[in-house]
């Protein structure tokens, strides 16, 4: 057979092979997706009800409803960590050798890996949006443009997937890989607009958060489609920035694979 | 799959460096199809390198190199499709069953699902991991993990397979049951490269041996051609008292191929044949009065070879693996 005439369905059919696999530790780890769960939910109680009376969000009827875009883009923006966990352990492992030696493309592994985040991310934001709901967030806006909203996410957590990637290819171990994603990523998350309008911050940090911070730009476009806030460039905004993510560290992190030795 | 010239892996001139570090410094090798090439060395020789150079995983700095008649660098995508790996981990998915992880290993060789699970079945009975299956690889035991590691390689049943020091750190019990088990493998015409600091399994399994040091070749030949090569058989005698061993070597003098020498207690003479010798030699020194505690011809053992060809031991473990036996 021609290995270019079957190379594109082949990388997709192995990709799904090795998604399934990423995806089958779950079946026997339950406690893995209830504490993966179980995060992102403490954490919206606690912002809605102890934080939540203290903060202010003028042209919100409700903290809850300013929070919740937000509050999701920070959860799905490290979905990824799983690919960078993942990764990491196969790199100890030795499986990436086996994975190296056998007769898929080199991306199939990377592809398998992100492909299996976007699963994960689904189930979370379902939770996310369920426990939204309970305790008082609303839709304004159509089935569609909340669908978008859910795409954007799905989008912008498949860019960070890609980060994360490269991040646990680089790192010496599974920890590691944790540390490095949880510093690098986390405080941006907060300083952005999805935890408190960006004009409440230090002058330097309100231009930061308000300007240039691209989670900014991603929670402003799903308030966008979720509440009907005004949207200016930032659906556009959002999507470039995605797309940008993943041309930029895609293709870094399949580098860093084809070169992977394991340590 | 189509070797040239009978020889499914063939290398010349392979050199790699890593920074000022030079693993690779010319290595040449020849395997002829089916046969099991023993590759030797101490730590840091280069036989890692050498392995993930001929399985694609790494590229050469220089030299050529074919497996199952494919470059390794410019056909390297069918080539993977004709090899086996096994590295020094159990390269396994500790999430998934023995069974998930031979099924996935088959799927990505592009078996076809149904293909891929009967081979999984097919494998599991092989490695007696049968009872074992449908468990979650976590829990295996070190040498069911590598047991499952090497059926793994095993999957697409390719003509050459690769084992690199596949039984590292296991217990004796469990080396011998994954040497028996390449050993059948190796039955039905596979050809092998398998890497070890273990003498006594490349003289179990392999057809021939390749010593390499510093990243290069130093010697290749049978087993039994690389003992010949530092001498003959010698008898070993334990002295009563070793101050009596400078008489006692010139007591043997006849039977000697070379002068004795000795170390401690031990007095080591180097025999012209096996026939009677130690008849002879215990006349002879009943004759002048030396008292011996033990006595034995032995052949020079691939230790003895190691050392004569490098001038050290293969590795402080095969000596504790021997004395575990």
């Amino acid at each position: 057979m021609n290995p270019t005439e079957r190379a594109i369905p082949t990388v997709i059919a192995d990709s799904m092979i090795l998604a399934r696999r990423n995806l089958l530790r779950f079946r026997r780890a339950p406690e893995l997706v209830i504490g993966f769960l179980i995060q992102p939910i403490m954490f919206i109680l606690l912002f809605v009800y102890v934080l939540g009376g203290a903060i202010q969000t003028p042209g919100f009827d409700d903290y809850v409803d300013f929070l919740i875009p937000g509050i999701i883009v920070q959860t799905i923006s490290f979905g990824g960590f799983l690919t960078a966990i993942g990764l990491a352990e196969d790199m100890q492992k030795g499986l990436i050798d086996r994975f190296r030696s056998l007769p898929i493309a080199r991306s199939a592994v990377l592809s398998g890996r992100t492909l299996a985040d976007i699963v994960t991310n689904v189930v979370t934001i379902a939770v996310m949006v369920t426990v939204g709901l309970i305790i008082g967030f609303s839709f304004r806006t159509g089935p569609l443009e909340v669908v978008g909203g859910i795409g954007l996410l799905l989008l912008f957590g498949y860019a960070f997937s890609w980060v994360f990637a490269l991040m646990g290819l680089s790192a010496s171990s599974a920890e590691a890989a944790q540390q490095i994603g949880f510093i690098a990523i986390f405080p941006l998350t907060f300083a952005s607009s999805a935890f408190v309008p960006p004009d409440s911050m230090p002058a330097i940090l309100e231009t930061f958060a308000a300007d240039i911070n691209p989670f900014t730009t991603v929670v402003d476009a799903l308030r966008a489609l979720w509440l009907g806030t005004p949207a200016g460039n930032d659906i556009w905004a959002a999507i470039v920035w995605s797309l940008g993510l993943i041309a930029v560290f895609a293709p870094l992190a399949t580098r860093s694979y084809r070169r992977a030795v394991t340590g | 799959m189509s070797a040239n010239n009978g020889y499914a892996i063939e290398a010349e001139g392979l050199s790699k460096s890593f920074g000022e570090v030079r693993a690779l410094d010319g290595l040449d090798l020849q395997v002829a199809s089916g046969t099991v090439l023993g590759l030797l060395g101490p730590n840091g020789a280069g036989k890692t390198t050498a392995v993930r150079i001929l399985t694609t995983l790494l590229e050469p700095d220089a030299g050529t190199a074919r497996v199952a008649g494919h470059d390794v660098v410019r056909e390297a995508r069918s080539l993977r499709a004709s090899i086996g790996l096994a590295g020094q981990h159990a390269a396994i998915d500790e999430s998934l069953t023995g069974f998930e992880n031979l099924e996935m290993v088959g799927r990505l060789y592009h078996l076809g699902r149904d293909r891929a699970r009967d081979r999984a079945h097919q494998l599991l009975d092989q490695f007696a991991l049968t009872d074992s299956g449908n468990r979650v690889a976590k829990e295996y035991s070190g040498g069911m993990a590598r047991r499952l590691d090497l059926a793994a390689a095993l999957v697409a049943a390719p003509p050459v397979i690769f084992l690199d020091e596949p039984t590292t750190g296991l217990d004796p019990r469990s080396r011998q049951q994954l040497w028996e088990a390449i050993r059948e493998q190796v039955a039905d015409g596979t050809t092998v490269l398998l890497t070890t600091q273990y003498l006594d399994e490349a003289d179990h399994l392999a057809d021939s041996i390749a010593v390499i040091d510093h990243g290069k070749l130093i010697a290749e030949g049978t087993s039994d051609e690389l003992k010949r090569r530092v001498g003959g058989d010698r008898i070993e005698i334990a002295l009563s008292d070793p101050a009596d061993a400078a008489r006692a070597g010139e007591a043997l003098e006849a039977l000697a191929s070379e002068p004795a020498r000795h170390d401690g207690a031990i007095l080591i003479v180097p025999i012209r044949q096996r026939r009677e010798a130690i008849a002879r030699a215990i006349r002879a020194l009943d004759a002048i009065g030396v008292g011996v505690e033990d006595i034995a011809v032995r052949r020079p053992t691939l230790d003895d070879v190691f050392i004569a060809l490098t001038g050290r031991l293969a590795a402080e473990k095969s000596r504790q693996s021997e004395v575990l036996r």
